[in-house]
């Protein structure tokens, strides 16, 4: 789910609470309350809630009273203010509204057979019911879901289990899913169609749920129990109007991508019109190993905003601000507890509900003076170089491959990791620039390319010192395709559609220092390539022109044919010595 | 000068016919055959020459070494200038191409360009430039793809044996290139390739055209009574003195140079001012290139194949005209100097071993630099349209002396 369409909600949320608590609105209910963590970190949809709201109540441009204005004011649902702004969740247009469908989909299914152990089987099926029509089904071998978290996951808006938590994972908020049955529902009407079975001992459940957007809850339109012949695993359907698109924002491109940053699993496409394909494309694993579970860690004190801060002393369970620090977040022990508390001025015993804002603004600051141990880093699971090679290898014919995973690195506090794979060769095209396949979290990343730091780093790398061609600033030229995958347990995006990374120094080097081996690497090959080139010419040259030495001595002193293949052979003798081959 | 005004042009004296005296025929068979000895020498030497140099590669190879061909190098920092010899000498650096992987294709074309130079002497033929580079369309691989490479080569060639005395016209390669005009008193003997049969060609009956300079030089002979040779830099003037007939008044031989004379043309001056003993003034347009070029090419060689200058100069020209100081003199129109003639100039100065030999030309480039203006010949137009042929020519004539090294 995308992490910031969470942001985008939480922020207008954060924006929105105040006030409404100051004019004593009822309260709203408590699924999306931490997410008030993040306020003020991206504000981006803010000030669009504002004016609405604003607007409406300045229209009559007379005389309303500020109770006439109370009655007009009232709770927004998460579920309207997306239905409201759908384009914040990837759902813009009808192409990009279909794959973002499948991509939310296909995220969450591969999520929960990594979680369960399970090496993923997933069926993606596209079936088009008219012009612009299309239902979309995501089948996995996962396992299952639990008859009673059913209509809450798929029916609700930010609800999950992925949010609550700093661990490396596809999706984060649980919005994905089901703001794309919302736009189902809302585009054709047609209910969001859920079958899953968690185990061979279990029925097979069938459901057919709607989103009240109003509350945000979800409503049961069919509950069955249904024959199923797999043992466990989900299959998701909607319905929605959109648009089936080829090229570099296609279904089959993100499909192809994703299975290359995913070597484990097995992805099988039916694509709407599979006259053309012969059925269904089947994109096959390169091994049956999963990739390593990830640790979910604590936030990095260096990382913390001082909203988060004072949010965390209210909510700790510590009873001093000595305890809270050590227990609420990674790499801080007594002695740097202590330290920081001396520094802050801030008494160690303090109860934690009892800091005030300045105390709280205060640690904020002594945090960063005080020397602190970088987060581990063993929560990051890299694709690894070997698979990321392979996977390459499926993927395109090329001559050359070469992969690096760098080692784990901190952005303020919190850990990432940097992978990058090249092809260079074989079936690419020479004259165009270089593909560029972009991800985070193991998740293809297709659109706003321009804006992504991945980009930048590729484009300020100086690729002419790797024999290869590139326009001023540009992409390099050349028959190369490259793949930067960026891990973390918090990714950052530019945008609420978790479209482009953002321009962190730290990552924007890691990024370099990726694409900087794997160039002197793919500039050894070229070399190599090149003087073995060079030296097929000049063996070709001797084979060509040592005989015409020989005739044009010949010709001056008119000797027989016998001297000339004499001369022929001592010349290429000669020649031939004095090369190394 | 004020006196000076337009003037009409005098009545010419009555039109004498220009009769040197007839070589007599035993005279000219004899000098033929002369000239016929001196080639039939030339060839064997060239023929040995290119053999030689042929088994020292032959040698090598099969001494199991890689050959080795050296060239004269070909720049104005290995060519130097003495007063006394009179023409710009190649220096002795050397460039060696030796016989390897990324040299055997020229190598190969070195040899075969050779072959063909040896096939033409001994069978008294020749080729232009354009002619070996289509010839070369017979050498399989070895095959010239552009002209440019085959001139190339060709230069190399006639660079390496030029230091030996042989010249590229020996080695049967010719220039291109349109020979200058000439008219006056003169009767070129022309013996043909074939029959030895010499044709008379007499230079003051070509009405108002002219005699075209042949591309190879070295068989003609002449028979001639003028007083000097006049090289002219512009076909306008040639054309007005020519058809003026100033040849006869003045008894000389007009060529026109058309722009930086070819190497037959400064051949065929050289030649003819060498046997009949004739002295040779130069009248070119007064600019940088006028100079520097024109009138420097002709008297010592040109710098980028000094390896030539020795056939292909005239140490014993001189500049009549037009100076810098006849712009003065002669009050005559001017246009400024360009940024390239400035640089032109300065250049001259500065790298030119002719210049730097002599003085008085470099207080007479000073001094163009310093008036910032150039004078055409056609400029003394000014004064008349004949006024040249009338005024200025005769003027300058009467003191030879005065003419610019």
């Amino acid at each position: 789910m995308t992490k910031q369409g969470s942001f985008a909600f939480t922020g207008a949320k954060g924006g929105k609470k105040p006030r409404a608590t100051a004019r004593k609105t009822p309260k709203k209910k408590v699924a999306t309350k931490p997410a008030t963590k993040k306020a003020g970190r991206k504000k981006a949809a803010q000030p669009s809630t504002k004016k609405a709201v604003r607007k409406k109540a300045a229209k009559p441009r007379g005389q309303t009273t500020a109770q006439e204005m109370a009655g007009k004011q009232r709770d927004i649902s998460v579920s309207e203010f997306f239905a409201k702004n759908r384009h914040l969740l990837g759902f813009d247009n009808p192409s990009k509204a279909l794959l973002t469908t499948v991509k939310e989909g296909v995220d969450n299914a591969l999520d929960a057979c990594e979680e369960a152990g399970i090496t993923p089987d997933i069926r993606v099926e596209i079936h088009q019911k008219d012009e612009t029509r299309f239902r979309i089904a995501i089948e996995d071998n996962g396992p299952g879901i639990v008859k009673s978290q059913v209509p809450k996951i798929f029916g609700r808006l930010l609800y999950g289990s992925k949010f609550h938590r700093l661990r490396q994972s596809r999706g984060q908020q649980g919005i994905g899913i089901s703001a794309a049955g919302m736009y189902g529902l809302l585009t054709t009407g047609k209910p969001i169609v859920i079958t899953t079975r968690t185990g061979a001992r279990k029925p097979a459940h069938h459901f057919e749920l709607v989103i009240d957007t109003k509350t945000n809850d979800p409503r049961v339109k069919k509950d069955l129990e249904v024959e199923w012949p797999a043992e466990h695993g989900t299959r998701v359907e909607i319905e929605l109007e959109g648009a089936y698109r080829g090229g570099q924002h296609s279904v089959e491109a993100y499909i192809r991508q994703i299975s290359l940053a995913n070597p484990h699993a097995r992805i099988e496409f039916l694509p709407p019109n599979p006259s053309k394909t012969n059925g269904s494309v089947l994109f096959d694993r390169v091994t049956e190993e999963l990739p390593p579970e990830t640790d979910e860690i604590k936030p990095h004190p260096y990382g913390v905003e001082l909203g988060v801060l004072m949010q965390m002393f209210r909510d700790t369970k510590s009873r001093n601000v000595r305890g809270c620090l050590q227990a609420d977040f990674s790499r801080v022990s007594g002695r740097i507890a202590d330290e920081i508390c001396t520094r802050a001025k801030v008494p160690s015993k303090r109860r934690p509900s009892e800091v005030t804002r300045d105390e709280a603004e205060r640690i904020h600051k002594s945090i960063q003076a005080t020397k602190i141990m970088a987060p581990p880093t063993d929560c990051i699971a890299p694709i690894g170089e070997d698979l990321l090679e392979s996977a390459l290898r499926q993927e395109v014919e090329a001559d050359f491959y070469a992969s690096v995973t760098r080692k784990p690195t901190v952005y303020r506090g919190n850990p990432f990791l940097i992978e990058v794979g090249l092809a260079y060769g074989g079936s690419l095209s020479a004259d165009d620039s270089v593909t560029a396949y972009r991800f985070a979290n193991r998740v293809p990343l297709q659109y706003q390319q321009g804006a992504c730091a991945i980009t930048k780093a590729i484009t300020a790398t100086d690729w002419k010192a790797y024999k290869m061609q590139q326009p001023r600033g540009a992409m390099p030229v050349g028959p190369m395709l490259l793949m930067v995958h960026i891990a973390s347990v918090w990714v950052p995006f530019t945008s609420e559609s978790k479209e482009a990374v953002a321009h962190y120094p730290e990552i924007l080097k890691e990024i370099r220092l990726g694409l900087q081996e794997c160039g002197r690497q793919v500039a050894r090959h070229i070399r190599k390539q090149r003087r073995e080139a060079d030296e097929e010419k000049k063996r070709a040259y001797i084979v060509k022109y040592i005989p015409q030495v020989a005739v044009g001595l010949q010709e001056i002193l008119g000797f027989a044919d016998k001297e000339r293949d004499k001369v022929v052979n001592n010349l290429t003798d000669v020649l031939e010595k004095s090369r190394k081959l | 000068m004020a006196a000076r005004k337009k003037v009409t042009r005098k009545k010419v004296a009555p039109r004498k016919k220009a009769a040197p005296k007839r070589t007599p025929d035993a005279v000219i068979q004899k000098k033929v055959q002369e000239v016929r000895k001196k080639n039939a020498k030339l060839n064997a030497l060239t023929v040995d020459l290119i053999k030689e140099t042929a088994k020292g590669v032959h040698q090598r190879i099969n001494r199991q070494g890689k050959p080795d061909l050296h060239f004269p190098i070909r720049s104005l920092k290995n060519v130097s200038y003495s007063q006394k010899k009179g023409y710009f000498e190649i220096g002795r650096q050397k460039k060696t191409r030796t016989l390897t992987v990324n040299t055997v294709k020229s190598f190969a074309q070195t040899l075969r360009m050779m072959g063909l130079s040896k096939e033409m002497v001994e069978s008294n033929d020749f080729a232009t430039k354009r002619d070996a580079y289509y010839q070369s369309k017979n050498w399989e691989d070895a095959r010239f793809d552009e002209q440019s490479e085959s001139d190339a080569v060709m230069d190399d060639i006639e660079a390496m044996f030029s230091i030996r005395g042989v010249s590229r016209e020996q080695l049967r390669f010719v220039p291109d290139e349109h020979g200058g005009a000439v008219a006056g008193n003169l009767v070129v003997l022309d013996p043909d390739r074939e029959t030895g049969e010499v044709e008379r060609i007499d230079c003051t009956r070509f009405g108002s055209g002219a005699y075209s300079i042949p591309s190879t030089v070295e068989h003609l002979s002449f028979e001639t009574d003028a007083k000097f040779i006049l090289a002219i830099e512009t076909g306008g003037v040639f054309q007005r003195l020519q058809s003026h007939k100033f040849w006869q008044s003045s008894n000389c031989i007009l060529v026109s140079l058309a722009g930086v004379p070819t190497r037959a043309t400064r051949r065929f001056i050289r030649k003819l001012s060498d046997e009949c003993k004739l002295p040779v003034y130069a009248f070119v347009d007064c600019d940088p290139y006028g100079i520097s070029n024109i009138y420097r090419t002709l008297k010592v060689g040109s710098g980028n194949a000094a390896h030539l200058s020795q056939f292909f100069c005239v140490p014993q020209a001189r500049y009549l005209g037009v100076t810098p100081a006849d712009i003065r003199e002669y009050d005559l129109p001017t246009h400024p100097l360009h940024d390239v003639d400035v640089k032109r100039a300065r250049d001259a100065l500065k790298n030119d071993p002719f210049f730097q030999a002599h003085k008085p030309w470099q207080k007479a480039l000073n001094d163009l630099l310093k008036m910032g203006v150039r004078a055409e010949q056609q400029a003394l137009a000014k004064w008349g349209l004949n006024y040249v042929i009338e005024e200025y020519l005769p003027r300058k004539l009467a003191n030879p002396g005065q003419f610019l090294p």
